[in-house]
């Protein structure tokens, strides 16, 4: 745990900025002036309760919600507002809680999709099949097969995502992510529905993520041991409030968070 | 005993066996060109020696290659960005007009059938975008209400644009801007004669060769050329990076978008393309028939087309073309054949002798659309991927593929277990004839079972 903090790199500044961010449904407020930093090349947790508004928090980073107040800064800009495609082309992408493949089309294809934004080929250039539109398809290939690799389903390039097996689905979404070329990764509880097994593979896999593509990843997770064996940093939420923040080892000795979550979470584990 | 329920079925020889995949289509392909080459040359001779089948004359065959080309482009919308559209002959009607305004006497504008198809894509492809932009946040049951709408206006606009006046309202003055009576499209009377596509090579049939329905052999190379260049550019489409988002939508719209894929853009690049396609169709039709009517531009005309898409398969390029041939062969020659050849005399006679009139009049070629319906009921049930349908289309509509082949797979199980419980009463039986109480190793037969016992035929030949 502690190696993996001393690994990351120092702070050379934050690569995510919110600012008194706010999410308001109706009367409900699901994320309430919240401030929150993600240095680059760092893993950030966030974790809370059901209802918290992790997911929420999510949605507005990754443009699916437009913040009711506050501001998100990525990378040096402004990205508060901006749509979801937007979004990912300033190098955020992110997994689903609830695995959101496209079902229909194989490993590849889906890893293909994820790559959509980086090729530069246009419609009319595909009808006439241009010598660089049939360059850039092979290399697209390539590098979506490179990609499968990387995540160990290479043999599985051809399987329809809906046949794939759950472990499979979840790896092939964060292939489909990687493929956007992010900064920063975005993992909605990954390891949900995982045995320990694989959960353990999973935060080796994440971990090595981080130091063979420089990545910077905020992670949602219900389990503790994913949590505090992987994270630099804890942000806990609990009804659309932060009430902590800080290493694994301060948050878990944070009487407030005891209080609302880690108590049960703890004693559980 | 199992040997019987093992047996290998006779196989067909496969012509094409030993061909990879790419190979094998490109030869069917080809077949299937030269096939469409020489029929209408040799129809006649055919029809001549084999009276008794009903093959399609040339004119069917050109309505048939103008669905197909209607329907990949309906498959655009439909099959690979999965947006449903009931309005599609809109497009068509737009392609057509746009065709007799540029190349009539209606306004005195001759401009060469060559040009002005292209315009009639571009004037399509507006269209759908207008259409489209508008609508992009339906999607299902709403977006088939709207499209089925805009069909609807388009026809009835062309209708009544034929006898109009555009004043301003009475407090401004009531001056009338346009008219009165002024005649855009031509009403009810259509606009007729159309110039058709000629080209100047002088030959035994002229000093040019006409493409129009006075020479269905040349009209009929030209739809083919047409359909042919639309199904490379589908395929291509298809398997291009827009391709993919497009399919991408159809999973999933907003895991699209949170993989970079600007939906909105790549929605209206379908409606755009989708709807170009039919320009080609329209442009073509209004120059083969030589003349065009708002009426013929009708909600069936929509119909026909979704009902293609679906017999043939969603999604599936050959399947759409498959299923345009199909519905358009089945709608004009086959039932009118098998109609004066078979059902109609009989039942009218019937109908006459029994004094009942939906007999007497009974004309089986006028049942076209109820017996769609029904084909098309059955289908949904039977098999909704449609007739030739593309390997993921196929998944989807039965579940889990895997979970197919499972269940095949159980149910060979379940009928060796049948297998052996008949072999098990056998023995049971043979056991009890014998009846040889202490001899029981001697006389047990090779396969030890249980009623209601499942076991491994492959270890039927070693002793238990």
């Amino acid at each position: 745990m502690t190696a993996a903090a001393s690994t990351a790199p120092s702070t050379a500044g934050d690569l995510l900025v919110a600012t008194d961010t706010s999410k308001v449904f109706g009367g409900l407020v699901a994320v309430s002036d919240i401030d929150f930093t993600i240095p680059t090349g760092s893993i950030v947790s966030l974790i809370g309760p059901n209802g918290a508004g992790k997911t929420t928090f999510f949605n507005m980073i990754t443009g699916l919600y437009v913040p009711t107040t506050g501001k998100i800064r990525f990378d040096g800009r402004d990205i508060t507002g901006k749509k979801p495609h937007e979004v990912v082309r300033v190098g955020i992408a992110r997994t689903f809680q609830n695995i959101r493949l496209f079902g229909n089309m194989t490993a590849e294809e889906n890893v293909l999709v994820g790559l959509h934004h980086r090729l530069k080929g246009r419609w009319f250039g595909a009808i006439l099949r241009t010598p660089d539109v049939t360059r850039e398809e092979a290399e697209a290939h390539a590098q979506a097969q490179e990609l499968l690799e990387l995540v160990g389903l290479r043999q599985r390039a051809d399987t329809l995502a809906r046949n794939l097996p759950y472990g499979d689905q979840r790896r092939l979404e964060i292939a489909r992510a990687l493929a956007t070329a992010p900064k920063l990764l975005l993992l909605d509880e990954p390891t949900a529905g995982m045995n320990p097994e694989e959960t353990r593979r999973l935060t080796d896999f994440v971990r090595d993520l981080r130091a063979r593509l420089g990545l910077t990843v905020l992670l949602i997770e219900h389990d503790m041991k994913v949590v505090m064996g992987i994270s630099d940093r804890v942000t806990v939420l609990d009804h659309g409030e932060k009430i902590a923040e800080g290493s694994p080892a301060e948050v878990r000795a944070d009487t407030r968070v005891v209080e609302a979550y880690l108590g049960r979470g703890a004693a559980a584990g | 005993m199992t040997s019987a329920v093992r047996a290998p079925r006779p196989t067909i020889p496969n012509p094409f066996a030993g061909m990879d995949r790419r190979r094998r289509d490109l030869t069917i392909v080809a077949i299937l060109l030269v096939v469409a080459i020489v029929y209408p040359v040799g129809y006649r001779s055919l029809e001549a020696a084999l009276p008794f089948i009903p093959w399609p004359g040339t004119a069917v065959l050109i309505t048939c290659a103008t669905f197909a080309i209607l329907a990949l482009g309906l498959n655009i919308v439909m099959g690979f960005a999965g947006l449903l559209d009931l309005g599609y002959v809109a497009f068509y009607a737009i392609g057509a007009y746009t065709t007799a305004f540029l190349a009539s006497s209606h306004f005195g504008i001759h401009i060469s059938w060559w040009i002005v198809i292209w315009i009639a894509v571009a004037a399509a492809a507006v269209f759908g975008i207008l259409l489209g932009a508008p609508t992009l946040k339906l999607r299902g049951d709403y977006l088939a209400i709207v499209t089925l709408g805009f069909g609807e206006i388009v026809r009835i606009v062309f209708r009544n644009l034929g006898d109009f006046t555009l004043a301003l309202p009475a407090f401004l003055g009531g001056a009338i801007l346009v008219g009165p009576n002024a005649n855009l499209t031509g009403g009810n009377t259509g606009i007729n004669p159309i110039d058709p596509p000629t080209i100047p090579i002088p030959g035994p049939w002229g000093n040019q060769i006409v493409f129009s329905n006075q020479n269905a052999i040349a009209s009929w190379y030209l739809v083919l050329a047409l359909l042919v260049i639309t199904y490379v550019v589908c395929v291509r489409l298809r398997d291009s990076k827009l391709g993919r988002a497009w399919m991408a939508i159809r999973e999933d719209e907003t895991a699209a978008a949170a993989m970079g894929i600007n939906t909105v853009t790549t929605k209206l690049l379908a409606f755009s393309l989708g709807a170009s396609f039919s320009g080609f169709a329209g442009a073509f039709t209004g120059a083969y028939q030589t003349a065009i009517f708002a009426e013929t531009f009708n909600f069936n005309v929509s119909i026909l087309v979704v009902v293609i898409i679906i017999l043939g398969g969603i999604g599936s390029l050959r399947g759409v073309v498959i299923g345009a041939f199909a519905a358009q062969y089945v709608n004009q020659t086959l039932l009118a054949f098998l109609g004066t050849r078979i059902f109609n005399q009989p039942l009218n006679d019937l109908g006459d002798a029994t004094g009942i009139d939906l007999l007497s009049d009974f004309n089986l070629a006028t049942y076209n659309y109820l017996i769609f319906g029904v084909v098309l009921a059955i289908m949904m049930i039977r098999r909704p991927e449609g007739l030739f349908p593309d390997e993921g289309a196929k998944a989807e509509m039965h579940g889990i593929g895997v979970a197919a082949e499972v269940t095949a797979g159980s149910a060979e199980l379940l009928a060796a277990a049948e297998e052996a419980e008949a072999v098990a009463l056998e023995a049971a039986a043979i056991e009890e004839a014998t009846e040889i109480p202490d001899a029981l190793p001697d006389v047990l037969p090779d396969v030890l079972v249980e009623r209601g016992d499942v076991i491994d035929l492959a270890d039927e030949e070693k002793p238990s």
